[in-house]
Order: structure tokens, then C-alpha cells, then sequence
């Protein structure tokens, strides 16, 4: 394993302080419990946006948290759900009284820390799972879908609602909307290495790829042979427009995001083949996002997301917004 | 049950896990994401490093402060179910007075079952709850009797055998249920782990 790392119990906080003192003009840290919250308080009657899970895949959410997105993030150690306190802390350092919203990946650590979190939590809350990733079925029987880079989309146009005077039901309305017309597939070239255990996730060959990979390094739906770029862009989109069934005229936003170690140069050549099958198709791009969010620690791919996008959805994509990894119109 | 108990029982759980741990973190690689192992041993150690501050309270406060560590300090969803299981035993009736064995029993009987319903989870979804359920129901049968050692064993040759039979499951709980018929062939780390802690704590029970 090679990381910038002195040692390993003191990984997170190290990165955590790090961060703190690199944005200290949007946000702060809060150390044990962990929690990044707005440097500037949330203004009387505002719903609050909560979100959090393991670290690994920043900026997500940490670099999310300022105007117009999250009012607080909690952080878990490297792709473990954060712990209870950590949620009742932010939500009483942020709750200025028109309640909180959790937004929550699907993954069953997550659900049931937010959950013993917000029962803790004595104030009004609510919360939204997010569930994107297409790559694994659905179903009543199982934990459900994996929720991933539309969780980025989700917290950006929900944040734009609340800065807006949204209620905390619209806020969950609009949350639960976005992610229902949000589907999301990634592939993975190499494995990712959790620091704690020193040597990759999985063992992937040279010329090979894992098609539908989660953002933990978890298998996806299978073990393929790399192939062009094209081939593998036409397959993520195939399994997205199965799932989505986007109308013809519908507006639709396109998210290319990095898993951590693909190259900006590599993702905008992706969106550039995703744009062409979608047009081929009568897919219209309206909005475009291209970076790495919702990365898996140092892992090479990419993930697609396509969301579909109605006169709501867009107002509240181009509304302003300051983060540390996001930041337009203002 | 007393807090003395506690904290050995924790210093030899403690011992197994570290010496089974690179089994678990290889189980944990092939269906879920290599968390199990370093969660548990986080909590294990956060647990043993708390006797000098629980060792003299009463049982109620020591399972709290045990409760509290664990759901704080590891996260995942093994912080959540383990720290529901103490924060539940903490909660049972008179800790004050001598907890025997049929006492001891239900505590850990109804910390189980909050564990079920925090993960709602049942037998047979490839997940701990297929160790810890048969486990205690085990446990009910056994706790009215005078002699209990002989169903100890009996417990600790349930939990291996429903730890074996996660193997050829379909999980449809936890991370592995994201991979479906590719988690076959694989036990389940936290059924593995869980497994571990019964026969430590059975075995130590059964030689004092």
C-alpha cells in the first residue's frame, strides 16, 4: 500500500482537520463526535440537510456542506456508516427550527445508524434514502438498490429548496423525486485499497473491468475484458434507459463522475461518448456535470448518471451554490 | 452476569477475533467490503479499555457505558446492532439484584431480538441474525434449567452449524445481497464473528 498516511487511527482525523483549515471560509470541523457543519449558521427557519456515511468518497459529502447545498455532514471512518452520536450532534449544532432532513445512501449500516441517530434526536425529522445504482435489481426481498452519485444531485437540488423557504415534507417530496428519476451505473478498472487493510478490495487483472461496480469496491454484475470506451459508455447507458425510460422531449442531466483515479481528461472523453449515443437515441442533454464526487478512496472509473429533469428540478440545479467541491453563481 | 464477567469475557473474545481475523477480513472481501473485521476488533478494544472506568459500577451503568462505546465508537452496521444489543440489556429490570443464568438468558434474549428488529433481519438472509437467532431460542429452552452446561455445548454446536450453513445462502440483507447468486459459496463474516463470541463466551462458561 502506498497513501499519505502517518498512522492509521489517526487517518480520518488528520484528513478531517486538513479540510477544515483548507475551507475555512465556508465551513468548520467538529471533532469527536465528527461532524462539518456550515461556517456561517443556518438562518432562522431553514430546513436543515444532514447527509454522511464512510469516508472514501470524497468530496462527497464534507465538500458538500455551504450554501445551497448541506447544512452538516458526518463522516464515518473509511466505508463504514458513521455512529448515531454523530448525527444527534449535527443535528443539534444545525437545526434552527424548521427541522431536519437526512439524506441516507441504501446500504443497511447507513439506514440503521441515521435511524438510532434521529431517534436520539429529539427535534422534528425526517429522511431520504437514496437508491440510483441500477447495476443491482430491485427488490421487496432484498436491501434494495445501492444508493450512489446521484446522492450528489439529490443534495444539490434539495439544497436549493431549502434555501428557497422549501418545508421540510417538500424538501422530502423533492428528494424523493430527484432520486426516483435518477438512475446510475459505474465500471471500475482497479480496486481501491481501505487504509486499515493495507492491500486492495478485489484482485482484477489488467484487462479486465468490473461492469456495476458499487463505490466500495463491491462486485457489481460482472467480470468483463476492457473494451473501448464507446462499448462500455453504450452498455452503462443501455442498463440506465432500460431503467429510466426517459421520454423522447423529457430534459435530462448527464453526470459523469470519477471514481478517484480516472483522469478529468479520460471522464470528459466519456461524456463526449455519452452524448453522442444519447443524441443518436433522441436523448436531449440539458445539463452536464463532469468530475470527481462520489469517488471509491483511489479507484480508477467512472459512473454514469442520468437524471431526468422537469421545470423543478432544473430552477434548482442552476440555483447558486458554495461548497468546497461545488460552487456556481455566487 | 456481573461487570468482572464482562470485561474477561470481552479480553478473550477479544483474543479469538484477533487470532480468526484474517479469515473474517477475507470472508468480508468476497461478499461485502472489508469493514467487519477492523469494526469489530475497534469495538472489542474500545470495550476492554473500558474497565478501569466500569469496573466498579453497578451492571446497569457498565452495560451503558459499554452500550455507548460501542455505538459511538465503531460504526457500520455492526456499531448499530451491537450497541442495540447492550443499550437493551442495560435496560432490563432488576440489574441490582444477583443475575443468574436464567436472568442472564433473557437479557440476552431480548437483546437479540432488538438486533432483529434494528436490522430487520431473519433466519436465512445470510447475515449474524442466522447464528444469533437459533442461538437464542436455544438459550430460552435452557434457561430454566438447574443444569445448564450440558446445553451450552449443545448451543455451541448450534451456532457453528448455522454459521456453516450461511454458506450456500442467497443473501438478501446487508451489503451481500447487492451481489446475488455470487455471494454463494461464501460464509457470512458476520455470522463467522458472531459464531466466534458464542463459543468463547459458552466454552469460558462451561469451564468455570
Amino acid at each position: 500500500m502506498k497513501k499519505f498516511i502517518n498512522n492509521n487511527d489517526d487517518f480520518l482525523k488528520e484528513s478531517l482537520t486538513g479540510f477544515g483549515k483548507a475551507h475555512s471560509d465556508i465551513i468548520n470541523v467538529n471533532l469527536d463526535p465528527s461532524f462539518v457543519s456550515r461556517k456561517n449558521k443556518t438562518k432562522d427557519g431553514k430546513v436543515s440537510l444532514i447527509s454522511g456515511g464512510g469516508s472514501g468518497h470524497e468530496p462527497m459529502h464534507g465538500g458538500f456542506v455551504g450554501h445551497g447545498m448541506l447544512d452538516a455532514a458526518c463522516p464515518g471512518f473509511v466505508f463504514s456508516a458513521p455512529t448515531p452520536d454523530q448525527m444527534q450532534a449535527a443535528a443539534e449544532h444545525v437545526d434552527s427550527g424548521a427541522g431536519v432532513l437526512f439524506i441516507v445512501k441504501n446500504y443497511s449500516g447507513d439506514i440503521m445508524n441515521f435511524e438510532m441517530g434521529a431517534e436520539m434526536y429529539s427535534g422534528k425529522n425526517d429522511s431520504i434514502i437514496t437508491n440510483d445504482d441500477v447495476a443491482v435489481e430491485d427488490s421487496t426481498f432484498t436491501t434494495g438498490r445501492r444508493g450512489v452519485a446521484a446522492t450528489v444531485l439529490v443534495e444539490k437540488i434539495v439544497g436549493s429548496l431549502a434555501e428557497h423557504s422549501g418545508t421540510l415534507e417538500e424538501c422530502k417530496k423533492l428528494g424523493e423525486k430527484v432520486n426516483k428519476n435518477a438512475g446510475t451505473m459505474g465500471v471500475a478498472f482497479t480496486s481501491c485499497t481501505v487504509p486499515a487493510a493495507g492491500k486492495p478490495t478485489f484482485d482484477i487483472g489488467d484487462d479486465e473491468m468490473e461492469f456495476g461496480v458499487g463505490i466500495h469496491g463491491e462486485p457489481g454484475r460482472k467480470r468483463e475484458k476492457i473494451q473501448l470506451s464507446k462499448t462500455i459508455v453504450g452498455n452503462i447507458l443501455e442498463a440506465i434507459l432500460d431503467n429510466l425510460k426517459p421520454e423522447k422531449n423529457e430534459k435530462n442531466l448527464l453526470f459523469v463522475n470519477g471514481m478517484g483515479g480516472t483522469p478529468l481528461t479520460e471522464l470528459y472523453l466519456v461524456y463526449e461518448d455519452a452524448c453522442q449515443i444519447l443524441q443518436s437515441k433522441g436523448i436531449e442533454v440539458t445539463k452536464s456535470l463532469v468530475g470527481n464526487y462520489c469517488t471509491s478512496l483511489e479507484m480508477q472509473g467512472a459512473s454514469i448518471t442520468l437524471l431526468k429533469c422537469d421545470d423543478e428540478i432544473l430552477k434548482h440545479w442552476d440555483a447558486p451554490v458554495h461548497t468546497a467541491a461545488m460552487r456556481w453563481g455566487m | 452476569m456481573s461487570v468482572s464477567f464482562l470485561i474477561s469475557q470481552a479480553k478473550s473474545v477479544q483474543k479469538v477475533i484477533d487470532e480468526n481475523s484474517a479469515e473474517i477480513e477475507v470472508l468480508d472481501q468476497k461478499i461485502g467490503d472489508g469493514d467487519h473485521i477492523f469494526n469489530i476488533q475497534r469495538g472489542l478494544k474500545l470495550v476492554v479499555e473500558l474497565e478501569d472506568a466500569i469496573k466498579d459500577l453497578p451492571l446497569a451503568k457498565a452495560l451503558n457505558m459499554i452500550a455507548m462505546k460501542v455505538l459511538s465508537g465503531i460504526g457500520g452496521s455492526s456499531g448499530a446492532l451491537f450497541g442495540t444489543f447492550f443499550m437493551t440489556m442495560a435496560k432490563s429490570s432488576d440489574l441490582d439484584k444477583d443475575v443468574d443464568f436464567n436472568k442472564a438468558c433473557e437479557m440476552i434474549i431480548s437483546g437479540i431480538k432488538a438486533m432483529k428488529e434494528r436490522g430487520k433481519a431473519d433466519v436465512g438472509e445470510k447475515t449474524m441474525m442466522d447464528v444469533l437467532l437459533p442461538v437464542s431460542e436455544k438459550l430460552n429452552e435452557l434457561k430454566n434449567e438447574s443444569e445448564f452446561k450440558p446445553g451450552l455445548n449443545e448451543v455451541i454446536k448450534i451456532a457453528e452449524e448455522r454459521m456453516l450453513s450461511t454458506k450456500d445462502m442467497l443473501a438478501t440483507k446487508g451489503r451481500a445481497s447487492f451481489l446475488g447468486e455470487r455471494a454463494k459459496g461464501h460464509i457470512d463474516p458476520g455470522a463467522r464473528s458472531s459464531q466466534l463470541i458464542i463459543d468463547t463466551i459458552c466454552k469460558s462458561v462451561i469451564n468455570n
